[in-house]
């Protein structure tokens, strides 16, 4: 019953979706203002009757209901409670409904929220909403019904894929999701805003928040799966250059441009046409990371999902959605016109030179993931493109960059000296010199990539906080005065230098990790030691267990270092008796300089052996660190005040006694 | 002039969508097998342990069969096997296994012993001579061979009751017709 009330309350949140985007519309064209406040009320119920829709699939899967099709072909009655919840959108249709999940998250949000918005703007944005929303209904209503009925119910179900039963992955699809969707909210606004023909500062103000926010959780989101096929993947890597991965990391790097460009139009008054094009390319590629992974357009390690009989509706959803956006940007872009003057050296020169450099590492990573997928549509045969292109490519992209980010940091607004900000990074250059001289002298055979690396993470980490030591006066003023402006620097502020330098510390993590990592894969029997990376790992043997719905081969290596202990490692490797497959778990011990990494593999040899992998991986938690860094970073800023939208323009325009709306 | 450059965006996506369109098309799985409507190669096959009989080009002929690769190895196999019980017991078609790369002889007879045995006549091929006729790239395979003993379909990956109803079965079905 609760199954045939979830289908339910989605038919109804597509109704409603269908008056929320017209109805509002039509109000903001003829100045209407109960037909454009209808799209807040619409917009609040949409989320309610998504949020029972998706509730009553997750009491089925909780319940282990296996009269519903999608839990039966998805979950299994032994698994973890946590793994019955997390399969509720370990699924494709689970996930879509979490997908519009979200998205009326956002939507009211928005409603709830933006009660300070231009109201002709807030319907119009929400109407555009509620045009991706009806997309989405239709699309899980008619190809991806989760809610579909199994006559009669299977006895048990068919399990979830054990590699998705695990932490890192049951939170990676929520985390990214946040990120894909929110998004949507720079797009519906920027399609509001074209339609209005006007794009100003009090625009930009709204949209930055969302696009902040959308980025915080797409950092997470990713961060959560490459972290995941590190320890589960069992290959010591973190990232492949995979269709699915680049079709997450493509919107990032998008978002990462708009974020930026955002400022511009808020600051200067200017770069209109280009942020609102971002925005949709953002989205764009959002919605392309949703379907790649879908559709079975491409194919990739992640084949989890992939199904060509939806591929045509996702086509039409595309083609309608950014199809549509570019024809209305062609039409109504160019009446979109800046204001303010353009210099090139100018901190809105350098946030040009970021997104120009952003924005062609985006496009290249489209162009290496689509470009099998073109070669086979000219009928070119079958090719693959692999990380040496994506190395080659995006390494040389992102160097100048950081090299950049250090600088355009410290350049003001309209019209800087250059020079001025070079002698201000004095300091920067010398620890950046120091850094490639003491990597040169401990691998005195390191490519150059592994130097240019570390001297890069070098530079733009003082970079960043020579900033910050300017922003503060250090040394210039009292330290008193220095301390008080350290205590009332702006939450905006300390974002940037966070996310700045985190980004310091993971690029350092990434070389080290992607350059110097060791790796020794051989048969050890009970009893015998290997060495790697300075570390000497004792094999002690390896025996069965059982686990919740798993058996377990469990190893047991002990590690010293020049005959002090250092760790025991415990790597398992785990048989799903119902799925009929194996998982990897690397058994991994942290240090500040490296991962130790273990991996046990099948039986092999006569004596009682194994094959095991054992990998030092340089600097890894630095990478982590860093990215959590920048998530700590895109956070505060959150908290900013001066992001606690709209708050300014309330203070010009009427004396409403509301209290400022909190972030959402 | 300024106008042109706001259509860009525009033309660029509707060429990508034209791709994703022929892309579309094309199911991801198929890779072209040179030997369709050609002849079985000829092989001839060991029978595996616990069988009189081997499995040769020769068999083929006379009526629509499956010839499927697996091993014992084989993970995706192992999720194939059901249906493939299903099939033999529903008895629409039989099938023939070729026994692929199994470094022990005993493997694949155990594996078989184990899940159950579909094959009408299973031929052992550990140094993969028929497969590499066949061209398999990778197991499971099946092979669509029809009465003349002509190799009419080829799938690469399990069978699903999906692949099945949609596919392989109105093939079988019109090759017995004809």
């Amino acid at each position: 019953m609760t199954v045939e009330l979830g289908h339910f309350a989605l038919i109804l949140a597509l109704v409603i979706a269908v008056v929320q985007g017209t109805v509002p519309i039509v109000g903001a064209h003829r100045n209407h203002a109960a037909w454009m406040d209808l799209a807040r009320t619409a917009a609040l119920a949409q989320f309610a009757l998504v949020a029972m829709s998706f509730g009553c699939l997750m009491h089925a899967y909780v319940t282990s209901d296996f009269s519903v099709l999608n839990v039966a072909m998805n979950s299994h009655s032994s698994k973890p409670l946590l793994y019955k919840i997390s399969g509720t959108w370990g699924n494709h249709e689970g996930s879509m409904l979490l997908w519009v999940l979200i998205l009326t998250v956002f939507g009211a949000a928005a409603a709830a929220f933006g009660g300070n918005l231009p109201p002709t703007l807030r319907a119009r944005a929400l109407a555009v909403q509620a045009w991706i929303a009806i997309g989405f209904y239709l699309f899980i209503l008619l190809t991806s019904n989760p809610f579909e009925r199994l006559v009669p119910a299977a006895v048990d179900g068919r399990g979830l894929n054990p590699l998705l039963q695990d932490p890192g992955l049951a939170f990676h699809p929520p985390f990214l999701y946040l990120g894909y969707v929110g998004f949507s909210m720079a797009f519906s606004f920027s399609i509001a805003a074209l339609i209005e023909g006007r794009v100003d500062a009090a625009w930009a103000r709204w949209v930055r928040p969302w696009t902040l926010a959308a980025w915080t959780f797409l950092t997470i989101g990713i961060t959560l799966g490459s972290w995941w096929a590190y320890y589960e993947l069992g290959w010591g890597g973190w990232w492949f250059w995979d269709p699915v991965e680049n079709a997450s990391f493509m919107p990032w790097l998008a978002g990462t441009a708009l974020l930026h460009s955002a400022i511009v139009v808020e600051k200067r008054d200017t770069l209109k046409g280009w942020t609102v094009f971002l925005a949709i390319v953002t989205f764009g590629l959002s919605l392309l990371g949703t379907f790649l992974v879908r559709s079975g357009v491409l194919t990739s390690v992640h084949a989890f999902a992939t199904d060509p009989a939806r591929g045509v509706f996702i086509l039409l959803l595309l083609v309608i959605i950014i199809g549509g956006s570019f024809a209305l940007f062609a039409w109504r872009g160019p009446s979109l016109r800046g204001g303010g003057m353009f210099r090139p050296i100018s901190r809105e020169g350098g946030l040009l030179l970021n997104n120009l450099l952003l924005s062609t590492a985006a496009a290249s990573v489209l162009l290496g993931t689509l470009y099998p997928l073109m070669l086979e549509s000219v009928g070119g045969g079958k090719v693959s493109v692999g990380p040496p292109f994506f190395n080659a490519v995006f390494i040389p992209l992102m160097a100048p960059l950081v090299v950049a980010m250090a600088v355009g940091a410290l350049l003001p607004w309209k019209r800087a000296d250059i020079a001025s900000a070079l002698k201000r990074l004095w300091l920067a250059a010398l620890v950046a010199a120091a850094a490639v001289a003491a990597t040169w002298t401990v691998y005195a055979d390191a490519p150059l990539v592994g130097l240019v690396g570390m001297g890069l993470a070098a530079w733009l980490f003082v970079g960043t906080l020579v900033e910050l030591a300017g922003r503060i006066r250090l040394l210039r003023a009292t330290p008193g005065e220095s301390l008080r402006r350290f205590a009332t620097l702006p939450r905006a502020a300390w974002g940037m230098t966070l996310a700045h330098a985190g980004l310091a510390v993971a690029i350092a993590g990434m070389t080290g990790a992607g350059v110097w990592k060791v790796e020794s894969i051989q048969v050890m029997a009970p009893g015998e030691t290997v060495n790697v990376g300075g570390y000497d790992y004792l094999f002690e043997g390896a025996e069965r267990s059982r686990g919740p719905n798993y058996t377990i081969l469990g190893g047991r290596f002990t590690v010293t270092r020049d005959g002090r202990p250092v760790t025991t490692l415990f790597p398992e490797k785990r048989t799903y008796p119902v799925e009929g497959r194996q998982t990897t778990e690397a058994a991994i011990h942290t240090t500040f300089w490296g991962d130790l990494y273990a991996v046990i593999g099948d039986p092999a040899g006569n004596d009682g052996g194994y094959v095991t992998r054992i990998y030092f991986n340089p600097l890894v938690a630095w990478m982590w660190g860093g990215v959590a860094i920048m998530v700590v970073g895109g956070m505060l800023s959150l908290t900013d005040r001066r992001h606690r939208v709209g708050a300014p323009t309330r203070r010009r325009t009427t004396g409403r006694a509301k209290p400022a709306p909190a972030e959402a | 002039m300024r106008r042109i450059v706001y259509l860009v965006p525009l033309a660029v996506f509707l060429v990508l969508a034209a791709y994703f369109w022929v892309g579309l098309g094309k199911d991801p799985q198929i890779i072209p097998s040179v030997l369709i409507d050609q002849q079985v190669p000829p092989f001839a096959l060991k029978p595996i342990r616990g069988r009189d009989r081997g499995f040769s080009s020769d068999d083929l002929p006379g009526q629509v069969s499956l010839v499927n690769i697996f091993g014992s190895w084989c993970v995706a196999c192992r999720i194939e096997h059901p249906f493939l019980m299903k099939l033999k017991a529903d008895g629409v078609v039989p099938i023939h296994g070729i026994d692929w790369r199994e470094k022990d002889p005993n493997a694949g007879p155990a594996w078989l012993a184990r899940f159950g045995d579909p094959y009408t006549l299973v031929g052992d091929d550990p140094e993969s001579k028929a497969a590499i006729a066949f061209g398999v790239t990778g197991a499971p395979e099946t092979f669509i061979v029809d009465a003349r003993g002509v190799i009419r379909y080829k799938q690469i990956g399990p069978i699903t009751p999906e692949i099945w109803e949609n596919q392989l079965w109105p093939i079988v079905q019109k090759l017995r017709a004809q």
